[in-house]
C-alpha cells in the first residue's frame, strides 16, 4: 500500500488563462486537463534536501559577493513548509531567486535601466529542518517595471520553487511583502482567487528579526498533503 | 485538519540563474541539468529533445522543462519505491529552452524501464514558463514501445490526441517530443 496526495485545490489556484496577464492567452492549455490517477510515477519525485545546500547558499547577502556587501535592506525570510494535512515537511529543498534592491535581475534578458549590484546574484537555496522550518537571508528586492500594460510595475517579490515529497506536490510561487501598494494593481497577483491571494503575502515579524541586523518576515508554504486512505500498490 | 494550499505563481522570465544557473552560465551550482545519467549508470542511452510552441505557433524561448523518470529497470530513486534504484541515477533532469540556438530542451538520459506490468515506459514532465500561472503535467512515451497499446494512462486519452504524448525516434538514439500549448495538436496535460 502506498500513499497518495490530496487533489490540487483548483478553486484556490489562478486559472491558466488570465487575460489581464497578457502572456497567458497564447501559453495556456485550451483543452480540459485529463485526470490521471496517481501511480508510482506521481507519488515519487526527485529527492532534494539539505545535502544540496552548501556554503553560503542560504545567505544571498554573501553568496554573490565579489568585493563587498550587496546594497539594500537586509531581511530574514523564514517559515514552515507543510502539507495541507497540517503535517510539517522536514528536509525539503526550497530554491529562491529575486531581483536586487534596485529591482534589477542578473538575468541577461532583463533590460530594466536600474543598476546591477556586483555583489548580489539573487539566487539561493535552503532546506527545512526536522520541524519543517526554513530560513534564508537576503536583501529586500525592488519593484520593477514590465511590459504587460502602460506603466505596469511588479510588486516586490521573491520567487520560490519546491518539490515537496513527490512530483505531484511540485510548487512554483512568489512571496510578496505586506503593505505593498502595487499589489492591488498587479495582474499576476490578482489572477489568484481572492480567497487565497493573501497566502502569498509574507508577514512582518519581530520574532524573526535579528536585532541590529535584519528585519524578519514569515512566509509559510502549504503543499498538497497525503490522503488518509492509501492506494493499492 | 486542512490548510489551504499555497497558490502557484508564474516562474517568470528570469528563472535561469535560480533554477538552471550552470546551463545559462551563471556562477551558481545547479542541482540538476540536461545530462541525467553519469557514465556508470546502466541502460540504453537516449537523447530526448524538442521545442515548446505557443498558441501562435511561435517557439517559446523561456520555458523550463523538468523530467522525472525511473531507471532502466523501472525503479524510482525515491523512498516510496521499495525496490530502490540504480545507485547513481537520480532520475531528475531540468532544462531551459533559452540556451540552444533552436530553443530546444535536450535531455541525455537512459531509457526508463516499465515501472510495473501495466504501464509502458514513460518520462514524467513538469512544464512551466512565463505566462503560465501554474505548471502543467504531461508525459513522454516512446513510439517504439509495443506496450503503449495497453498503457492505462494512454487509454484515458482520446485516441486522436494520444500522439501528442509519444516521442518519435529520429535516428541515433534521439527522440523528438515537441510540446504544443494550443491548436489542433495541443499536447495533453494532466490533472495529477
Amino acid at each position: 500500500m502506498t500513499e497518495t496526495y490530496r487533489a490540487r485545490d483548483w478553486a484556490g489556484q489562478p486559472a491558466y488563462l488570465s487575460p489581464d496577464y497578457k502572456s497567458t492567452p497564447l501559453r495556456s492549455p485550451t483543452r480540459p486537463l485529463i485526470a490521471l490517477p496517481q501511480s508510482l510515477s506521481e507519488i515519487t519525485g526527485p529527492v532534494f534536501g539539505a545535502e544540496v545546500v552548501t556554503g553560503d547558499d542560504a545567505d544571498l547577502t554573501r553568496n554573490g559577493r565579489r568585493n563587498g556587501e550587496p546594497l539594500g535592506e537586509r531581511i530574514v525570510v523564514t517559515g514552515r513548509v507543510l502539507g495541507d494535512d497540517g503535517k510539517p515537511l522536514p528536509n525539503t529543498l526550497l530554491e529562491v531567486w529575486q531581483a536586487n534592491a534596485c529591482g534589477r535581475y542578473v538575468h541577461k534578458a532583463d533590460q530594466h535601466d536600474a543598476p546591477l549590484d556586483p555583489n548580489f546574484l539573487g539566487s539561493g537555496r535552503c532546506a527545512t529542518d526536522s520541524n519543517g522550518v526554513y530560513k534564508f537571508m537576503t536583501v529586500k528586492p525592488g519593484a520593477y517595471p514590465w511590459g504587460n500594460h502602460h506603466n505596469a510595475w511588479r510588486p516586490q517579490h521573491i520567487h520560490f520553487s519546491l518539490f515537496g515529497p513527490s512530483f505531484a506536490t511540485r510548487l512554483v510561487t512568489q512571496m510578496y511583502f505586506p503593505g505593498d501598494p502595487l499589489l492591488p494593481l498587479d495582474p499576476i497577483f490578482l489572477a489568484t482567487p481572492a480567497a487565497t491571494r493573501n497566502l502569498l503575502i509574507a508577514a512582518f515579524t519581530l520574532d524573526a528579526t535579528e536585532p541590529g541586523y535584519a528585519l524578519g518576515y514569515r512566509f509559510d508554504i502549504v503543499l498538497r498533503g497525503r490522503n488518509a486512505t492509501p492506494m493499492e500498490a | 485538519m486542512t490548510l489551504r494550499q499555497t497558490p502557484s505563481q508564474t516562474v517568470g522570465p528570469y528563472f535561469a540563474y535560480g533554477l538552471s544557473p550552470e546551463q545559462y552560465g551563471y556562477d551558481f551550482a545547479s542541482i540538476a541539468g540536461g545530462d541525467m545519467a553519469p557514465a556508470e549508470v546502466e541502460g540504453q542511452r537516449i537523447r530526448v529533445e524538442g521545442r515548446v510552441f505557443d498558441g501562435a505557433g511561435a517557439v517559446v524561448p523561456d520555458a523550463l522543462v523538468e523530467i522525472w523518470q525511473a531507471d532502466a529497470q523501472g525503479r524510482y530513486a525515491h523512498p516510496s519505491d521499495p525496490r530502490g534504484s540504480n545507485a547513481s541515477f537520480k532520475g531528475f533532469g531540468r532544462f531551459g529552452t533559452g540556451t540552444d540556438k533552436q530553443n530546444r530542451f535536450i535531455f541525455d538520459t537512459v531509457k526508463p524501464g516499465a515501472i510495473d506490468a501495466g504501464q509502458a515506459p514513460h518520462l514524467n514532465v513538469v512544464l512551466t514558463m512565463r505566462g503560465m500561472l501554474l505548471h502543467a503535467f504531461t508525459r513522454i512515451y516512446f513510439a517504439d514501445e509495443a506496450s503503449n497499446a495497453t498503457d492505462p494512462v494512454l487509454h484515458l486519452v482520446p485516441e486522436d490526441r494520444r500522439h501528442t504524448l509519444i516521442a518519435q525516434p529520429i535516428g541515433g538514439n534521439v527522440y523528438r517530443f515537441d510540446i504544443q500549448m494550443q491548436g489542433a495538436h495541443e499536447t495533453v496535460f494532466f490533472d495529477v
